[in-house]
C-alpha cells in the first residue's frame, strides 16, 4: 500500500459508514474506508426488514428518533442521486382487537412528539380495503405516510461508490486490529493489510464496535449484546400483499412484521433473541415458528410452504443512555467524539433504526468533526450523482433491444428467475467497489434471489467470476475467505484437495 | 432464421427434441427449437449414467447418447436450432421475446408452441432446514452439472438428503470420483426413486440410507462443517434424543423437482396445483389454443423413454394445429385423480380425439402398495378398463391404456377417475 | 452350502432372491418371480456385472471431460482397476458418439465407448 497517510479512517463498511464516507468526500478530506469481509454490507446491512422508518417508534428526546426522523427525509433525494431503489410506500401499524387501540393511539402520540409529518389513523374498513388479506380481527392502523421501502445494498453500494468516485479509498478484506496511539493520541490503526494513519478514526464496526473502541480504552462500560432476527421470504406468486404492516408494538421491539419490498417480494420477521456468539446468523426453527406465528397474526393466509429464502440478522443492541435530561433510555445510538483520548468518534449501538438514520448519522458526524474544530473545505468538483448500472429485469422488450445494442452480454440471461444478464454481473465484478464473490453479484444484482437459489446460475456465475478476475474456478467463493464452492477438478486426485 | 414458425419449441432437452423431429414428421414445415444452453440436449448433457433408450432403442444407454441420436436425427431433418438464447415471453397469441447474445433481442411469431422447460430442483428454504447458510449446500442436480460436465468436485465428504434417484445417482458418482458420502437420508419410510438405484448406487458403493431422518440443521459458518441428522415419525416430526452431528462439507439436496413454468404462468396457461405443470389435454394442448406441453415441465417423469413418447404426442399436435387440423376442444371429459392416486395427465380428454389412436393415462400412487393392485380408470358408475401389477409405487409413474374399443363408454361417461387399490382390498 | 442374498435388478419390481451355492456352483435361486430373475440371481451370486459410465479427461473440444460408457457389463471386481486406467486417460477431440475409445478394457473384453459427439 503505497499510500497509508489520510484524515480520516472509517472502520467498517455497512450502510452508515458508506453513507459517512460518501458524505465526507464532500470535503477537501483523504478519507479511507476498510472494511473485513470480502464486500460491503454483510453484516447487519444485508440482513434487515429494508424499510426506511417514518420514525413513530423510536423513544421521543432519543438520538434514534432524531435522526430516524432526519434521515427518512433524506433518503428520496439521495435514492435519486445516488441510483438505488427506494419508494416512499408508507405504512401501518394494524391493531388486531380492541385491547391493541390504546397502544396504537399512544404510538401516534410518540410519532408527534418525534416530529413525524404525514401520519394517519385509519378505522377497520380503510385498512381492509388497502389490504384485502389482513386480519379480519383488524380494527384500525396507524398510516404514516413517509414510510419508505428500500435496496439496503445497493444503497451501501452507492454511496461507497459516490465516495470513491470523490476521491475516497475503500479496502475490502481489510481488519482492524489495534490503534496507533501515542503522545496519548490515536494516530492510526494497524490492520492484516498494514497501518494506516489518520487524524480521525471513526468507529462505525457494527457488531464489533465495542471491541474496537475497548481497544483505545473508550467507553469501558459500553456492551453490544447481539440479538437476532430472522427473516422469512416468500414467493411473490404465491403470496402478494401490497403494504408494510407492522404489529402494535410490545416491549421486545417493533414486532413481526410483514411487508413488501421493493423487488416485489414479501417479507415477514424479525423475531428478537438474544444470543452470545457474535458471529452466530442461524436461523432456527423455533425461530421460523416465531415468525409465521406472528406474521399470521397480521396476514392469516401466509403460509411457510411458500418461503424462497430465509436469513438472519444480529442487532448491535448497545447500553448508551439517552443524552437527553429527563430521557429513561438505555439503549440509544452511541453518536459521539471519545472525550478521553483524542482522534476517535464512535458510531456504535446502531440497530433499528439504523438504515433509516444513515444518512442523518452521517450529516452528524460531519457536524462532530465541524464543532471539534475541522475546517470542511467543499470540494469545489463533488459530483453527488452516481449513476445507476442498468437492469435489464425493469427494462420494457424497447429497452432492453436498446441496451442490448450497447453491449450483446446484456442478451445472455445467466439468472433464469430474476432475469439478470451476465453483463450486468461483469460490470458489478468491475465496479470502483469490485464484487469477488458470489454472494457479493447475488447482493447487488438480485442474482439467485427467486425460486431456484442459485441452483441452475452457480455454475455459470462461478464460470464467470473466475474469467473476469483471471483465477481458477477452485478460487471462486461465496462470501470469500473459507467459503470456496469447489474443491478440486474431478480427475486430480484426492492428495490434491485444497483447504476450502 | 425466420420471423415466423409453424412450431417453436421451448428447450432442447429430451422432451423437445422429440416434439421437434415428430412436428416436422408430422407436416409441419418451419420448426424452431430454441435453447438456453450453448448446445442441445437439456439436462441428459449431465446425466451421463446408463439407463435411457431401454424402451425406445432396446439399448442401455447414458444420457447423452441418447440425446445424441434425437441431436443427429433433428439436424438431418432441417430443424432449426437457436442455442445461447433465452425466452423470455410468451403470448397467448403465440409470440415469443427472444433474448441472444449472438442474434439480439427480438420477436417472433409461432403457429404452434411446445412448452419443454423440463424442471428444476426444490431448494434448501423451501424445506425449511435452518441453520447457518454456508457454501457447501447445494442441490443434486447443480453438483451433477460441476461433476459431469465442468469438471469440478464441489466436496469432499457429503451427506445427501432425499433417496430420489438424483440424489442416489450422485451418491454413486461421486465416490466413483474420489469422494466419500456418509449417507443418503429419507424423511419418508420408503425409497423416492428406483430400486434398480439403490442397488447400483447405493448397495453397490456401501453407501448407507437411512429412511425416516432428515437433516435438523446446518452448521459450519463460511463451509459446511456438518449437519444434524434426525430420526422423524410418520409425520415427519423430529423424535427427541435421536440427533446425530455427522461430519461434512457438503450436503447435497434431492428433494422434488418441480416443473419450471414461470413463462407458461405469465402467459396464462392454467396450472395444476398438484403438478405444477400446465393441465393438458390428451394431445398435450394446454388452455391455450396452440400451446402445448411436454415432459417434465407437465410432469415429473421416471423413464426418459415415455419423455419422448409425450414429445411425440405434443409435436404431432403441434403440427396438426400450425395447419389446422386440430384446433382447441370445446367439450372436455376430464379425468379425475381417484383413490390412492396424486395426480393424472393428462387432466382432461378432447372426445373430437378421440379416434383411432389409444391414449395413455400416466399417474403416481400417494404411497407404496407393496401387493397386487388393480388400476381401473372408470365412470361415475361403471369401470372402463382395469389392469393389475405386483406393487404401486410413487417412485415410479404408472401408465393405463384406454384403447379405441373403450372409447364409446369414454364418451358416455362424460366424466373418468383413475384408482389404484391393493386387489385385497377391492 | 453357501447363501447369498441380494435384491434383483432385472425388472423394477425388485424382489429379494436368496441364492444357494455349492462349490461356488449356483444350486438353486428362490425368491424369483420369473425368469429373468433366475438369470440374474445366478449370474449376481458368481460373477456380479455391472455397467460403468464415468466421464475420462478430454482437450480440444468444447469440455474438459467426455462422458464415456462400457460397451457392456463388466465384472464388479474389475471396477477399481478399470477406475484406475480410465484416470490415466486424456482423449483428443473431436470424437463421435459411439467412438470406441478403448478396447478390451482390463481384459474383460468390453469396450469403452464415447456417450456424445464432443
Amino acid at each position: 500500500m503505497q499510500n497509508n497517510l489520510f484524515d480520516i479512517i472509517i472502520i467498517g463498511g455497512g450502510v452508515v459508514g458508506s453513507m459517512i464516507a460518501r458524505f465526507l468526500s464532500r470535503y477537501e478530506l483523504r478519507i479511507l474506508l476498510i472494511e473485513k469481509e470480502a464486500d460491503l454490507g454483510m453484516g447487519a446491512s444485508s440482513a434487515n426488514t429494508a424499510i426506511i422508518h417514518a420514525g413513530y417508534d423510536p423513544v421521543p428526546g432519543s438520538l434514534k428518533a432524531k435522526l430516524n426522523v432526519r434521515g427518512n427525509a433524506l433518503f428520496e433525494q439521495l435514492s435519486q442521486e445516488l441510483g438505488f431503489a427506494f419508494e416512499r410506500s408508507g405504512d401501518m401499524v394494524v391493531a388486531i382487537g380492541e385491547e391493541e387501540w390504546p397502544n396504537l393511539l399512544a404510538l401516534y402520540e410518540m410519532g408527534i412528539q418525534n416530529g413525524v409529518p404525514d401520519m394517519r389513523l385509519f378505522d377497520a374498513g380503510e385498512v381492509k380495503r388497502r389490504e384485502p388479506k389482513i386480519n379480519p380481527s383488524a380494527i384500525g392502523a396507524l398510516w404514516a405516510g413517509t414510510t419508505g421501502i428500500v435496496d439496503p445494498f445497493q444503497a451501501t453500494i452507492a454511496a461507497a461508490e459516490n465516495a470513491v468516485m470523490n476521491g475516497a479509498t475503500v479496502l475490502l478484506n481489510t481488519r482492524f486490529e489495534d490503534f496507533i496511539i501515542e503522545d496519548a493520541r490515536i494516530k492510526g490503526i494497524k490492520t492484516n493489510r498494514g497501518n494506516f494513519r489518520a487524524r480521525w478514526i471513526i468507529n462505525v464496526a457494527g457488531i464489533h464496535a465495542d471491541a474496537v473502541m475497548h481497544l483505545a480504552n473508550s467507553n469501558p462500560t459500553f456492551k453490544i449484546t447481539p440479538r437476532r432476527g430472522e427473516y422469512y421470504v416468500f414467493d411473490p406468486a404465491d403470496v402478494q400483499i401490497n403494504n408494510v404492516l407492522f404489529p402494535v408494538p410490545s416491549a421486545k421491539g417493533k414486532g413481526i412484521l410483514v411487508t413488501t419490498t421493493v423487488h416485489g417480494n414479501t417479507m415477514a420477521g424479525p423475531n428478537a433473541q438474544i444470543i452470545a456468539d457474535k458471529e452466530d446468523t442461524a436461523t432456527t426453527a423455533e425461530g421460523m415458528a416465531e415468525v409465521v406465528s406472528g406474521a399470521q397474526k397480521l396476514v392469516p393466509s401466509i403460509n411457510p410452504r411458500y418461503t424462497i429464502a430465509t436469513f438472519a440478522g444480529l442487532r448491535a443492541m448497545g447500553n448508551a443512555p439517552c443524552k437527553t435530561p429527563g430521557v429513561d433510555y438505555h439503549a440509544d445510538f452511541l453518536i459521539e467524539i471519545e472525550p478521553d483520548i483524542q482522534g476517535l468518534i464512535n458510531v456504535a449501538g446502531i440497530e433499528s433504526p439504523g438504515l433509516s438514520a444513515s444518512p442523518a448519522i452521517a450529516e452528524y458526524v460531519v457536524e462532530l468533526l465541524k464543532e471539534a474544530g475541522e475546517t470542511l473545505k467543499e470540494k469545489s468538483d463533488f459530483n453527488p450523482i452516481r449513476p445507476a448500472r442498468p437492469r435489464f429485469r425493469t427494462l420494457s422488450h424497447a429497452e432492453r433491444q436498446v441496451l442490448v445494442q450497447t453491449d450483446p452480454a446484456y442478451a445472455r440471461v445467466i439468472c433464469r428467475c430474476e432475469n439478470i444478464t451476465e453483463a450486468e454481473i461483469v460490470r458489478e465484478i468491475h465496479a470502483p467497489i469490485p464484487a469477488t464473490t458470489y454472494d457479493a453479484i447475488k447482493r447487488r444484482t438480485w442474482l439467485g434471489t427467486g425460486r431456484c437459489q442459485g441452483g441452475f446460475d452457480m455454475p455459470l456465475v462461478t464460470r464467470i467470476l473466475a474469467r473476469e478476475l483471471d483465477i481458477s474456478e477452485l478460487e471462486v467463493s461465496k462470501r470469500g475467505e473459507g467459503s470456496r464452492f469447489l474443491f478440486r477438478q474431478s480427475k486430480d486426485s484426492q492428495e490434491s484437495d485444497h483447504e476450502a | 432464421m425466420k420471423h415466423n414458425y409453424d412450431v417453436v419449441v421451448i428447450g432442447a432437452g429430451p422432451a423437445g427434441l422429440a416434439s421437434a423431429i415428430e412436428a416436422k414428421k408430422s407436416g409441419a414445415d418451419k420448426v424452431l427449437v430454441i435453447e438456453r444452453d450453448r448446445e442441445p440436449g437439456g439436462i441428459l448433457l449431465q446425466c451421463i449414467h446408463n439407463g435411457f433408450g431401454l424402451h425406445t432403442f432396446k439399448e442401455d444407454l447414458p444420457g447423452p447418447a441418447y440425446a445424441q441420436r434425437f441431436i443427429d436425427e433433428a439436424h438431418a431433418l432441417g430443424i432449426d436450432f437457436l442455442l445461447d438464447t433465452m425466452v423470455m415471453e410468451i403470448t397467448p397469441e403465440r409470440q415469443l421475446w427472444l433474448s441472444s447474445a449472438r442474434k439480439g433481442y427480438f420477436s417472433l411469431d409461432a403457429k404452434a408452441i411446445v412448452l419443454a422447460m423440463g424442471c428444476r430442483e426444490r431448494t434448501r428454504p423451501q424445506i425449511r432446514i435452518p441453520g447457518m447458510r454456508p457454501a457447501g449446500v447445494f442441490t443434486a442436480g447443480t453438483a451433477q452439472r460441476w461433476v459431469n460436465v465442468q469438471g469440478f468436485m464441489p466436496g469432499k465428504r457429503f451427506v445427501i438428503l432425499g433417496s430420489g434417484d438424483i440424489g442416489m445417482i450422485m451418491a454413486r458418482r461421486l465416490t466413483l470420483e474420489g469422494a466419500k458420502v456418509e449417507s443418503v437420508l429419507e424423511v419418508q419410510n420408503y425409497l423416492s426413486g428406483l430400486m434398480r438405484n439403490y442397488v447400483q448406487c447405493l448397495e453397490d458403493w456401501d453407501v448407507p440410507l437411512r429412511l425416516r431422518h432428515t437433516v435438523k440443521r446446518v452448521i459450519g459458518k463460511n463451509r459446511v462443517e456438518a449437519v444434524e441428522a434426525v430420526a422423524v415419525d410418520e409425520k415427519w416430526q423430529f423424535i427427541p434424543g435421536t440427533e446425530q452431528m455427522i461430519p461434512c462439507d457438503t450436503l447435497l439436496l434431492s428433494v422434488g423437482l418441480i416443473p419450471e413454468n414461470e413463462l407458461s404462468k405469465k402467459a396464462g396457461v392454467s396450472l395444476s396445483p398438484v403438478t405444477g405443470g400446465p393441465i393438458v389435454d390428451q394431445n398435450f394442448q394446454t388452455n391455450l389454443p396452440g400451446i402445448f406441453a411436454a415432459g417434465n415441465v407437465v410432469h415429473v417423469y421416471d423413464l426418459v423413454d415415455y419423455v419422448s413418447e409425450a414429445g411425440n404426442q405434443a409435436g404431432h399436435g403441434a403440427a396438426l394445429f400450425a395447419n389446422g387440423t386440430l384446433s382447441k376442444p370445446q367439450k372436455s371429459i376430464k379425468v379425475n385423480a381417484g383413490r390412492n392416486v396424486r395426480y393424472v395427465v393428462p387432466q382432461f380428454l378432447d372426445p373430437r380425439a378421440l379416434k383411432d389412436e389409444a391414449v395413455v393415462l400416466q399417474c403416481r400412487v400417494t404411497q407404496p402398495i407393496e401387493e397386487d393392485v388393480w388400476f381401473e380408470v372408470r365412470s361415475e358408475s361403471q369401470s372402463i378398463v382395469r389392469r393389475s401389477d405386483r406393487y404401486a409405487r410413487p417412485g415410479e409413474m404408472v401408465s393405463v391404456k384406454l384403447t379405441p374399443s373403450m372409447f364409446d363408454d369414454v364418451l358416455k361417461a362424460g366424466e373418468l377417475f383413475l384408482d389404484i387399490y391393493a386387489k385385497s382390498e377391492a | 452350502m453357501e447363501e447369498k442374498s441380494f435384491i434383483c435388478t432385472a425388472c423394477p419390481m425388485g424382489c429379494r432372491l436368496i441364492v444357494r451355492l455349492e462349490s461356488n456352483e449356483v444350486v438353486q435361486v428362490l425368491g424369483n418371480r420369473c425368469k429373468r430373475g433366475e438369470n440374474y440371481g445366478t449370474q449376481e451370486a458368481t460373477v456380479p456385472k455391472r455397467m460403468l459410465a464415468t466421464t475420462v479427461r478430454a482437450h480440444g473440444g468444447i469440455h474438459p471431460l467426455l462422458p464415456v460408457y462400457t460397451s457392456a457389463e463388466v465384472p464388479k471386481a474389475k471396477m477399481q482397476e478399470i477406475l484406475v486406467i480410465l484416470r490415466e486417460v486424456d482423449i483428443t477431440c473431436p470424437v463421435k458418439m459411439g467412438d470406441v475409445l478403448l478396447k478390451d478394457i482390463a481384459g474383460t473384453g468390453v469396450d469403452i465407448l464415447a456417450s456424445r459427439d464432443l
